[in-house]
Parts: C-alpha cells; sequence; structure tokens
C-alpha cells in the first residue's frame, strides 16, 4: 500500500491504495465518485473513460501509480451545472437510452474536440470507435458532437 | 414458481384494474402529503385477489399543494424509456403541466403494482389504458373540487399546464390548491370516465425527452452498482466455469493475503439443470473494494469436479442439430399436404440456416446490493423483474417475501439478461451469511461466461415452386436447446411459446405447410434476449422468401406482398398443433392482420426508393417480420468502396405500432435496434468448448462500433389511433436477413450461417 496524491476535479485528494489499483477503483470506490462507469476492465469499451490532462484515457486500466501529478477530469469536472457544449447537444438531441455508457461517451467526446474543435464525421467515428454502446445511440452521439463543435 | 418468459402474460392488466383512493391512515403514511394533497392509488392485479385499501400505500399518482404531481414509475427503466412513456400518459391524460412531474420508482411488490416483469415489449400495451383511466381520476376529481368551489357546472371547467379554469369567469386554481378539496370527493365511476381522443394529447404521440436526460450526462444517474451503503463490502465470485460443475475442494491462503481482502465463502450452485433463479456454485472474495477482491480471486486454487458438462463441444452440437433436421420431426404445425406438394414440385430448394449462441452484452455487467438486519433482506439491484427476484432471493434465503424489499436502480441495459435474478441472489445470501452489506460485482469475464444465452440454432427449410412458378410448400424444420430446458432437462423440443415467435406464425398463403422441431440438449444457461427466437426464425424464413423470390423470378417485395394475398385475419385455425401464444393476447384484441403488414412493406419500400437501379458498389435488401404484435417492415442499403471495404450507409425501417406514446423513444428503439441486430449479422458469436465459453472480453465477443454501424437509420412510424404495442425488440429480428440479403445482391453470396463479415 502506498500514499498517492491525486489532483481530480481541481481538488487534491489523498488515497491509500495499492500501485496496481486502477484509477477507476480509486475513483469509484475509494472516492465514492459513481459518474465513472465499469464495463471491460481491459479498455475494450470505454465506459470509464476520464481525462488525464487533456488526453482520454480508459481509467480501468491505468494503475494509480501512473497517474502522478497529472490532472484527472471526470464527468463529475466537466462542468460547474452540466452545461458543457457537449452536455447541452446530448441533452438537444436526445442521445442517451440506458444511460450507462454515456459518461464514458461524453468524456471521449471532449477529449476529441480539444484537440480537433470542428472533426469531421470520419474523424468523429474514429475517434469514438473505442466506446461502445450496446443500446446503439451512435449515431445521435455523432450528431451530438457535430452540433457541440459548431 | 412459472418460469417467467418474456412473451407470456397471464391475464390482461387492463380489465383489472382498479383506481382507489386510499385510506386516511395511508394518506397519513406519505410524509409529503402532511399539508394536504390528493392520493390515488390505481392496483394492476392481474389475479382475482381483491383489493384492499388498508395496507400499505399502494400509491400511484399524488398532488402536493406546492403543485407538483408526482409519479409512480412502477416499471424498470433500461433504456426503453419506460419511466418517460407511461407518466407522460398520466400526465397528459390529467392535463398536467410537465415540468411540475416528478417520478418515482417504485419497489418490487407485486400487491401494490402487479406486474412489474418488464420484458416482452409489453410494458406500454399493458398500462396504455390504465395510466388514461388514472389521469382522466385525477382530472375529473380536481375539476369537480373547482366547479364545487366556483359554484359552475364541472362541464364549464378544463385542466391543463396543472391549472383548473372557468373560461366564463376567468377563474384560476392550480392543481396544488384543489388537491386537499378533491381528495374530499368520491371516486368518479370508472365505467363512464371521460378519456380525452388521441388528437388532444400535447404529450402522447409526440417527441417528449427522457426525464432522466440530465442526470445521464452529469453522471448523476444512479445504476446497480452507483449505490453505496455505510460499511458495504465488494464481493467478486469464482463460478463455475462448467455448468453445473461442483467444488470439492479449495484453498484460500492466497486470496486472503491480498490487503482489503476479508473472507472468502462459498456459494452453493444449483447443480444441473442450473434452472433460471439459482446461483452458479462459486466462491466468493469479500474486500473492502473491488479491486481487492478481483485480485483475491485471482490468488484462490480451487478443484472443480467438472460434470457431464465438461465434454460438451458447441460446434459438435450444431453439426448434430444439422444432421437432425434432414430427419423427420415433431410436426408443430400442418397445412394440406406437403409430401404432395414435394411430387408435384417443378423445383424444390433446400437451404440449411444457423445461427450461434449469444450473450447479452450490457455495457452495465451484473450487480446488486444486499443488506440484512435484524431478518429483513432490502436489495438494491439493476433488475427487469424485481417481484422475480424478491421471491427468489425470500426462497433462496429461507425468508418470507414480507421480509424481502428490492429497490430497483436504473439499469445499465438489460435485453432480457436482467430479468434473472442469479445474480441478486447472490448478493442476499452474501448478506445474509456474513451480517455486511454486500455489493456483488460481476466482471465483464463473468458475464460473458456466465450468461443466460439466447441459443444457438439450426433450421433447414424445404421451399416446393411449381411448374408456373408458384410457391406451393413450405417445410420448415427448427431446433435449438429451449429455454425451458434451462430448468427442466426433459424439456428437449422448442417449446409453443419460442415457436410462436416468428416461425408457427409463417404469414403466407402457402397451400402446404409443414413445421417441424427436433430434439436437442442445453448444456449451459439459455434464456431470452431482445426479440429471442425471432432472431432466427427471421433470419431464415426472410432470406429463404429472397431466394424464392429470386428463383421464381419477382423482385422480393412483390412476392411478400403477393404472398400474403388478400387482406385478413389470420388465425391458423386447425393447423397449429399447440398453444399459438399471440404474446398472451387474444386474436380478437390483438388481431394478426396482413394488412397491416402489407402496409409496413409498402411503406419501407416507398421511403427507401426501393427499385430505383443503383450503381453497381450499391446494393439494397428487404426483410418483413412481424414480432411482439408490431408490425416491422426493413430496407438495408450496403456500399462498397474502391477497396472492397463494406458499410451500411441507410437502414430504412417502417413500423405499425400502433400509437406510437412516444414518437422519439419509438424511433431511438429502432435506432438501437438496427445497431443491436448489425452486432448479430456480423460480429457476435459465442461458442464452447470443453463446455467452457471460449470468448472472455469484448475483444473476442465483438459488439459493433461506431464506424461499423449504420451510417443513416430512417423510422417511419405508421400514424394510427389503435391501441399501442411494444417497441424494444421487433426492429431486431429483420435487419439480419435485410442485411444478409443486401449482402446477397452486392456480393452474389447467399449468407446461412451468422454472424457473417462484411
Amino acid at each position: 500500500m502506498a500514499n498517492f496524491t491525486l489532483t481530480i476535479n481541481g481538488r487534491q485528494q489523498q488515497v491509500e491504495a495499492t500501485e496496481d489499483m486502477p484509477l477507476l477503483w480509486v475513483i469509484r470506490d475509494l472516492l465514492d465518485m459513481k459518474g465513472t462507469k465499469f464495463g471491460c476492465g481491459q479498455a475494450l469499451c470505454g465506459a470509464c473513460t476520464v481525462l488525464l490532462g487533456d488526453t482520454a484515457v480508459r481509467s480501468c486500466s491505468l494503475p494509480v501509480s501512473q497517474v502522478g501529478e497529472q490532472a484527472v477530469t471526470t464527468i463529475e469536472g466537466l462542468s460547474e451545472n452540466g452545461d458543457h457544449p457537449l452536455q447541452k447537444a446530448w441533452i438537444e438531441h436526445i442521445v442517451p437510452q440506458c444511460g450507462y455508457c454515456q459518461t464514458g461517451q461524453i468524456m471521449n467526446a471532449a477529449a476529441l474536440l480539444k484537440s480537433n474543435p470542428t472533426p469531421s464525421e470520419n474523424e468523429i467515428e474514429q475517434a469514438m470507435a473505442g466506446n461502445l454502446c450496446r443500446c446503439g445511440t451512435y449515431n445521435r452521439i455523432k450528431e451530438a458532437i457535430l452540433t457541440a463543435s459548431k | 414458481m412459472m418460469p417467467s418468459f418474456p412473451f407470456l402474460k397471464n391475464k390482461s392488466v387492463e380489465n383489472t384494474s382498479k383506481i382507489f383512493i386510499p385510506s386516511r391512515r395511508d394518506f397519513l403514511k406519505i410524509g409529503s402529503l402532511a399539508g394536504g394533497g390528493l392520493l390515488l392509488g390505481i392496483s394492476f392485479q392481474c389475479t382475482s385477489k381483491e383489493q384492499t385499501q388498508t395496507f400499505a400505500p399502494n400509491v400511484y399518482l399524488s398532488i402536493t399543494s406546492d403543485n407538483t404531481v408526482t409519479i409512480i414509475a412502477h416499471r424498470s427503466e433500461m433504456g426503453q424509456g419506460i419511466r418517460t412513456s407511461l407518466p407522460m400518459i398520466v400526465a397528459d391524460e390529467m392535463g398536467a403541466d410537465w415540468s411540475q412531474v416528478k417520478i418515482v420508482q417504485g419497489e418490487g411488490d407485486e400487491a401494490k403494482y402487479g406486474n412489474q416483469n418488464t420484458d416482452g415489449s409489453f410494458s406500454v400495451r399493458m398500462f396504455y389504458e390504465p395510466m388514461r383511466k388514472a389521469g382522466a381520476t385525477a382530472r375529473q376529481l380536481l375539476i369537480t373540487a373547482a366547479a364545487q368551489e366556483w359554484a359552475v357546472d364541472a362541464s364549464t371547467c378544463t385542466a391543463e399546464n396543472s391549472i383548473i379554469t372557468h373560461a366564463e369567469s376567468g377563474k384560476t386554481l392550480t392543481f396544488g390548491e384543489l388537491a386537499s378539496a378533491a381528495q374530499q370527493l368520491p371516486l368518479p365511476d370508472q365505467d363512464t370516465l371521460e378519456l380525452k381522443d388521441f388528437s388532444a394529447y400535447k404529450l402522447v404521440g409526440k417527441d417528449t425527452p427522457i426525464i432522466d436526460l440530465k442526470d445521464f450526462v452529469t453522471g448523476r444517474a444512479i445504476f446497480g452498482a452507483d449505490v453505496n451503503l455505510p460499511g458495504m463490502k465488494t464481493a467478486v465470485i469464482q463460478r463455475t466455469p462448467v455448468v453445473g460443475a461442483t467444488l470439492t475442494s479449495y484453498k484460500d491462503a492466497g486470496a486472503l493475503a491480498v490487503p482489503g481482502v476479508l473472507k472468502v465463502v462459498k456459494i452453493n450452485g444449483s447443480g444441473n439443470p442450473p434452472g433460471l433463479t439459482k446461483p452458479l456454485e462459486g466462491l466468493a472474495v469479500i474486500a473492502d473494494h473491488t479491486w481487492a477482491a478481483i485480485k483475491g480471486r485471482e490468488a484462490l486454487d480451487i478443484t472443480w469436479e467438472l460434470g457431464d458438462n465438461a465434454t460438451y463441444d458447441s460446434k459438435a452440437q450444431l453439426e448434430s442439430m444439422k444432421q437432425s433436421t434432414l430427419e423427420e420431426g415433431k410436426i408443430r404445425r400442418e397445412k394440406g399436404d406437403f409430401n404432395q406438394a414435394k411430387q408435384d414440385a417443378a423445383l424444390v430448394i433446400e437451404r440449411t440456416y444457423e445461427a450461434p449462441f449469444y450473450a447479452h452484452g450490457t455495457i452495465e455487467p451484473p450487480a446488486a446490493i444486499a443488506q440484512f438486519i435484524d431478518g429483513k433482506m432490502e436489495i438494491w439491484a439493476p433488475t427487469q423483474h424485481p417481484q422475480w427476484a424478491r421471491d427468489s432471493v425470500a426462497e433462496a434465503c429461507g425468508l418470507s417475501a414480507d421480509n424481502v424489499r428490492v429497490n430497483v436502480t436504473l439499469l445499465g441495459g438489460g435485453f432480457g439478461r436482467k430479468s434473472k435474478p442469479d445474480y441478486v441472489v447472490e448478493a442476499a445470501l452474501l448478506a445474509q451469511e456474513t451480517g455486511m452489506p454486500i455489493r456483488v460485482q460481476w466482471t465483464r469475464e463473468d458475464d460473458l461466461h456466465h450468461d443466460f444465452f439466447h441459443s444457438h440454432s439450426i433450421q433447414h427449410i424445404r421451399a416446393t415452386i411449381d411448374a408456373d412458378k408458384n410457391l406451393t410448400g413450405w417445410n420448415q424444420h427448427t431446433v435449438f436447446p429451449a429455454i425451458g430446458a434451462t430448468s427442466d432437462a426433459n424439456e428437449l423440443h422448442p417449446s409453443d411459446g419460442e415457436l410462436g415467435l416468428g416461425c408457427i406464425d409463417f404469414p403466407y398463403e402457402v397451400p402446404h405447410i409443414r413445421i417441424e422441431t427436433h430434439e436437442s440438449k442445453a448444456h449451459t444457461r439459455i434464456g431470452w434476449m431482445r426479440s429471442v427466437s425471432n432472431i432466427q426464425h427471421a433470419f431464415a424464413t426472410c432470406s429463404m422468401m429472397d431466394e424464392i423470390a429470386e428463383a421464381i423470378g419477382k423482385d422480393p417485395v412483390q412476392f411478400s406482398l403477393d404472398m400474403l394475398a388478400d387482406d385478413k385475419k389470420l388465425d391458423f385455425a386447425g393447423e397449429i398443433k399447440g398453444d399459438f401464444g399471440n404474446y398472451g393476447e387474444s386474436l380478437e384484441d390483438f388481431p394478426w392482420e396482413t394488412a397491416r403488414l402489407k402496409n409496413v412493406i409498402q411503406r419501407v419500400a416507398q421511403e427507401s426508393g426501393w427499385g430505383k437501379s443503383l450503381p453497381t458498389d450499391r446494393a439494397m435488401g428487404f426483410a418483413v417480420h412481424k414480432s411482439f404484435l408490431t408490425y416491422v417492415a426493413c430496407v438495408v442499403e450496403l456500399a462498397r468502396d474502391s477497396s472492397g471495404k463494406i458499410t451500411i450507409p441507410v437502414v430504412h425501417y417502417a413500423v405499425d405500432c400502433g400509437i406510437a406514446v412516444n414518437t422519439d423513444r419509438v424511433r431511438s428503439q429502432f435506432e438501437g435496434g438496427a445497431i443491436f441486430g448489425t452486432s448479430i449479422a456480423t460480429t457476435s458469436a459465442i461458442t464452447l468448448k470443453d463446455g467452457k465459453v471460449e470468448q472472455n472480453n469484448f475483444d473476442s465477443y465483438q459488439l459493433i462500433r461506431m464506424p461499423q454501424s449504420p451510417k443513416k437509420i430512417h423510422v417511419h412510424i405508421i400514424e394510427s389511433s389503435i391501441k399501442p404495442t411494444g417497441v424494444g425488440e421487433p426492429p431486431v429480428p429483420p435487419l439480419a436477413p435485410a442485411l444478409a440479403n443486401a449482402y446477397y445482391k452486392l456480393t452474389g453470396k447467399r449468407v446461412y450461417a451468422l454472424p457473417f463479415s462484411l
């Protein structure tokens, strides 16, 4: 066990964990923030996506010991009042069905827009390919990202 | 306990629902009503049990003085939007301001809410009328209260935006201001209740955003694993690798040495057959948090007695099933004399169709939370069937159902998986054994290894064509391990219910029809997945119809229309050997109408531009399939680029589901159904070898991702004012055959086995 100081959503948090504990379980179990979801544990579905700096990472496969001083942003920290352009676009297009994968989808889309503010449809498809949605909301996700990027 | 198949619905709820004003005692139990208000109960008794008005509040609808209308959502939300659609009907009928409506999820309790089994696409079908009546009752009570206050005739008052208005005098009172007075009035006569005309609705029949939208996009929505109790521990379970295996010995020292691991507890399994409600044999590692439980599980050393299924090979079973379909089977429907048709035929087409096991792959893996205090069990779980979970927990833990409470969280996908309560029972057993609040967390590997799979299947179809190019005979052999075999090893044939899903109800006017089934055994847990055996039946039937159309030189759309012949109501009388389920509804209430099927065919052909000339790198395929009483036709278009890569630029659906309650959620179900269907058709398959599932995670069990998904999905809803039917499952069955038929047009290769790569 070791102590780690993490910067999550602009706040410093102290946690005690084994070095190999994935960031996902630190966030969910130790810090009780439930917006980041568990889907596969192998970085195959994207439900656990958070931002490390400006980059989307799969928190289920990122050991806490590798986070270091980089800022972590979860869905809870994406915006003050749920009014990030992506969140507004998601509401406009009524994207979610069951809703479970959607926080990961939004965080992944947020990273995309940081690196590419006006992505093409094809660029969106490639960037979002790592995020599974079993309900099948892909087309509305695509439309929402296009709306948010305008 | 009756196995709860999705397509079974014992009695019509519509006729037995009852609205009542709860007793004063019940009224006072609702804390929020301390300042006065209106409280209405509805009982949805599916049994003849008399509703009493004195037990725990059977509340459906309440209005408080602050003008908030609270409606209980008693069905499970798993993406279909039911937490929005049913309350919407109540609110619209009563004239409530939707922005002041609060939705509260009801716990699992049959005595209070009637059937809560959220499955089989029947929530809207079952509850449309009762919801309207509840809303109309509340409206009438409020209007009467206002009319008495103003000493005017009730018929001169109107209800809108949660306000009662007397137009002549311009007087207004809010629902909240009238609620206490309304509570004192006698209940209006239910038989003469005036319901709004469909055209008067402001929410029903329109696009209405789902109520959980903001919570979904901010991460505040609470799914199964998100519930946190003080002192709660996490359990991860090593379950038997082969269904029916038993644990003979184990060493847990390695697991207990992992920091954070507290205990290792054995769960006794059900053996063989595994059953639909019981956990598999396993060893649970209980830890302070999930990661310690996962690491602890890795360190377990278990010896299994693998049992009878250890030699099971699903590929070998498919081969033997294939052979069996060439023999004579058990006749399940017979019309005319197929043998004669075969003898007289100018051409016989014989084809075999194969489909694999599928896993549900809900992105939220099963999880459940249980707390056992003073002999009472409380559960929080993402369950489609809270009452079944409650009864199963009670049975497994030796408790009366009164001492088990099941709170329903949001479901991160269901598709039939979360009807089965095995994971809920696991949590309850562990909570009872340890005295600790326990969260059972399944990993993705657990989910794919221990699902209740959609059965793999073989179908062999013989079609006879006479010298005049008429389809004269249809002989369909279908074989797949039945859902019933999960509970009863003697269930060797598909049940009547499973055949009623798109096989026995073959709707085309063919003079000689024989449908036969063959025996097969279940060696893993079989369950139901979104649209159930309609998946394989539609794939085979619609593929074969396309091939026959080609053989006789007809356009497949025209051929389907021709074969449906005159408008009529089908009853298959005298032909079907067992029961024709009609999804639990009578043919009087929900007739099988060929005109409605023809209508969706024509609509999809028109909207998709069916028949127009396409460049050589484009092709369209067609399929039509009625399921869950909803009529659906589908056209899939494929495109091939210069590198040879095939994509799906567009899918068109035409759907007749009667009244489309929330048009946006009807469309979203079809959009999602097209994508679900594309996974079934092109990427997903579960196989077993040595009794063990060979796929571990989403790398080997593949679901469609955004780049492979259909680019545009157009949903054409037939405008209708007749009673609604469900839309959760009906989009799925026709997608795979429409895609396969398009693939043939594009490549010249027929598809006989799912999944096939584009």
